[in-house]
């Protein structure tokens, strides 16, 4: 009697361990692709995370409704498995291991932020396992020489220093000469901001333009009175600033406590802080930058262009009827570079893989996709969005369509 | 440097106004998150590492209201309360039962509250940065050149009655004298029976809703976020240090002090030293006072 049950229970612990011993998942499991990734879902970094999460979704459910990913003549169907990293860098190191040595992932679509990028790229780097990541944007992300790593959005540097170009434009288009303008910013202490600070160096010397303030923030600053009392004294033409949501959230505040009138203004994550919402006064006239629009002409099949991306993604998730932030589209964008490499590669080889994805050159709805040496996208620019009087946002393609010196009335 | 100093001196001595301005509004706030430390640190000799994030949760609530319609100035008595009750479920479930232990075990215990209160909060708001509109008229001198937002004077104002409400709740009170004597000697203020227990609990609740009111002030003029208390902590650490515990002029003094060094660092020495200046002041007062004791020390020799 006893006997029977021992061998049931040890037939039951020989099944447990072989099904522990195979890996849980295989990269290609009888007609599905499987992709890993490790995203921020709770933790100071989980908002991001879900609209991440979202277009990675989506766009593997529109691909997979649209014939799959097509390999050696038979169609495959795509699917990400994920795990949380509670937006703690170490965890996500740690889950990428457990995707690729446990799971058996041979792909891997990118975590959110710089951040967490940087946590993960070196352990995918060391299986030689291809990602390709559509939220880590700093420059230093870049110089480390991976070679399985892809980014499909504009980095770091050319988040303001492209606005310098429209304003010099202008300027030049019967303003004043650029190189009387006078710029006083500040950036954030930390990697990203100082990324960006580094790419407004770079154009304002092209223009000979000054910098009379040049202040960088502390991490944990909730004030930068000091910066904007320096501010009215000197009296820039220009005011840039960059810190994440939390640097727009307070630059925008105190903006309109301190009544600044600089002729133009540019202030990353503005939208993401929603300062159009909580300062409509002071956001009047703001130029934010994003990577992408919901204008921009390019075209492809699987998702048409991006306002068919816009309606399209509203139908599905009707919560984003606000409007889509630019880091769905990018996590979309980042699975169709997915396909297309899988489709060039024709095999599942990720060495193969690896080589089509370095040859990259498409045209998608998020903007068109070349990447360099280095593994970033050297083909899209950043765009501008110039918050209006009413609160709406204006998209900028030249100069011409800016309000410039903005008008503001305190 | 040269010339920001040549800016604030020279051409543009109006700044000086702003700035002094800004500082006391700035050390309003701190005073009020301060003294509630020195309180506790004083009488309970807990050295709460969670302060900030009851600021913070205090902020939350008025963001809350906000967002139900009511003006945060109007439901600040509501705030206190709910900040004073959470303050005496604290003590009852963690506090309490570090009071005799050593200063590691109070330090781990109200930091792992200060991690706890901030994933909650972050549960419950998300981890945006968050305002509160106060709709207050805002003031301008000087050709628009000096601003001073209405609410921060009615902050200012708000810290003020509270500290002398504190002050006169201390020293009139029986339950302040209580509290007075615990901080003097805990032993022989249970010989005279006085329930230590309750005073360290209603110290505790008392400081929890003093920061709940400075939160409530700094939602109106800062932003918020879950993980942003240790910025409150960080600068009331320093100046109850600097300032000695139960001297309530001293932590008011200190608090100005602060918020001026941060402002002039921020202009003379950049942004990124505002921060850096407060914690300058603070090691220039501990040597200081190591200085100050040896002499006191050598005379007891």
């Amino acid at each position: 009697m006893y006997k029977k049950y021992s061998i049931a229970a040890g037939a039951a612990l020989a099944v447990g361990l072989a099904g522990m011993v195979a890996p849980a998942v295989a990269k290609v499991e009888g007609d599905t692709i499987v992709i890993g990734s490790s995203l921020s879902l709770t933790g100071k970094y989980s908002t991001n995370g879900f609209h991440t999460q979202k277009g990675y979704d989506f766009a593997v459910k529109r691909i997979n409704d649209t014939g799959g990913v097509k390999v050696g003549g038979k169609s495959y169907k795509l699917k990400v498995v994920y795990y949380d990293d509670e937006s703690t860098p170490s965890r996500a190191s740690q889950l990428t291991e457990r995707l690729v040595k446990q799971d058996g992932v041979d792909y891997m679509l990118g975590p959110y932020s710089t951040t967490m990028t940087k946590a993960v790229a070196p352990v995918t780097e060391k299986y030689k396992v291809p990602m390709v990541e559509a939220e880590g944007a700093s420059r230093s992300l870049f110089t480390q020489g991976y070679k399985y790593m892809f980014a499909v959005l504009s980095t770091s540097e050319y988040y303001l220093a492209p606005v310098l170009d429209l304003i010099a434009q202008r300027a030049k288009a019967g303003w004043k000469s650029p190189s009387d303008l006078r710029i006083g910013m500040a950036f954030e202490n930390d990697g990203f901001s100082l990324d960006v600070r580094a790419g407004v160096l770079d154009v304002a010397k092209k223009y000979g333009m000054k910098i009379v303030i040049d202040d960088k923030l502390p991490a944990d600053l909730s004030d930068m009175s000091a910066t904007l009392t320096k501010f009215k004294a000197l009296k820039p033409d220009i005011l840039l600033v960059s810190g994440h949501s939390k640097g727009a959230a307070t630059a925008a505040r105190q903006i309109e406590e301190m009544k600044i009138n600089a002729s133009a203004i540019s202030i990353t994550h503005c939208e993401a802080a929603k300062v159009h919402v909580k300062f409509p006064k002071s956001a009047n006239g703001i130029l934010c930058p994003t990577q992408w629009l919901t204008n921009l002409p390019n075209s492809e099949p699987i998702f048409g262009d991006a306002q068919k991306y816009d309606a399209d993604f509203k139908k599905a998730y009707p919560e984003y009827n606000t409007g889509i932030p630019y880091q769905t589209a990018q996590a979309s964008a980042a699975v169709l570079v997915f396909k297309d490499a899988f489709e060039r590669a024709n095999s599942f080889d990720r060495d193969k893989v690896r080589d089509a994805l370095s040859a990259t050159d498409m045209n998608t709805f998020y903007g068109p996709i070349k990447f360099s040496e280095a593994g970033n996208n050297i083909a899209k620019p950043m765009f501008y969005r110039q918050i209006q009087a009413d609160g709406s946002y204006k998209n900028i393609v030249s100069h011409e369509d800016m309000t410039l010196p903005r008008k503001v009335s305190y | 440097m040269l010339d920001n100093l040549q800016l604030l001196f020279v051409y543009a001595p109006v700044m000086n106004v702003q700035m002094l301005l800004d500082g006391i509004f700035i050390g309003a706030v701190f005073a009020l998150a301060a003294y509630g430390l020195a309180l506790v640190w004083g009488v309970m000799n807990v050295k709460n590492l969670a302060q900030g994030d009851f600021v913070i949760m205090g902020g939350y609530i008025a963001f809350t209201a906000h967002n139900l319609g009511i003006h945060p100035i109007f439901a600040l008595p509501f705030i206190a309360i709910v900040m004073f009750l959470y303050g005496l479920v604290v003590y009852q479930l963690v506090i309490k039962r570090v009071i005799d232990n050593d200063m590691f075990v109070s330090l781990l215990a109200t930091f792992g509250l200060s991690l706890f209160m901030q994933q909650v909060m972050n549960l419950i708001y998300g981890p945006e940065v968050q305002t509160v509109d106060s709709h207050m008229y805002i003031m301008t001198m000087f050709d628009d050149f000096v601003t001073v937002p209405t609410v921060k004077i009615v902050s200012l104002a708000l810290a003020a009655v509270f500290a002398t409400a504190i002050v006169i709740f201390m020293t009139r009170s029986r339950m302040g004298q209580a509290i007075r004597a615990t901080a003097q000697d805990a032993r022989a203020a249970r010989v005279l029976g006085i329930d230590t227990n309750k005073v360290y609990m209603f110290t505790f609740a008392l400081n929890s809703a003093i920061c709940g009111i400075a939160g409530v002030l700094v939602s109106m003029i800062w932003v918020l976020q879950p993980f942003y208390g240790i910025v409150y902590s960080l600068r009331t650490f320093a100046i109850v240090t600097a300032a000695g515990l139960g001297n309530l002029p001293g932590v008011i003094t200190m608090s100005f002090i602060l918020g001026w060094v941060e402002q002039y660092a921020g202009i003379i020495a950049g942004a990124e030293w505002q921060i850096a200046a407060a914690v300058f002041v603070l090691i220039g007062v501990l040597s200081w006072r190591q200085v100050q004791m040896r002499r006191q020390r050598q005379v007891v020799r």
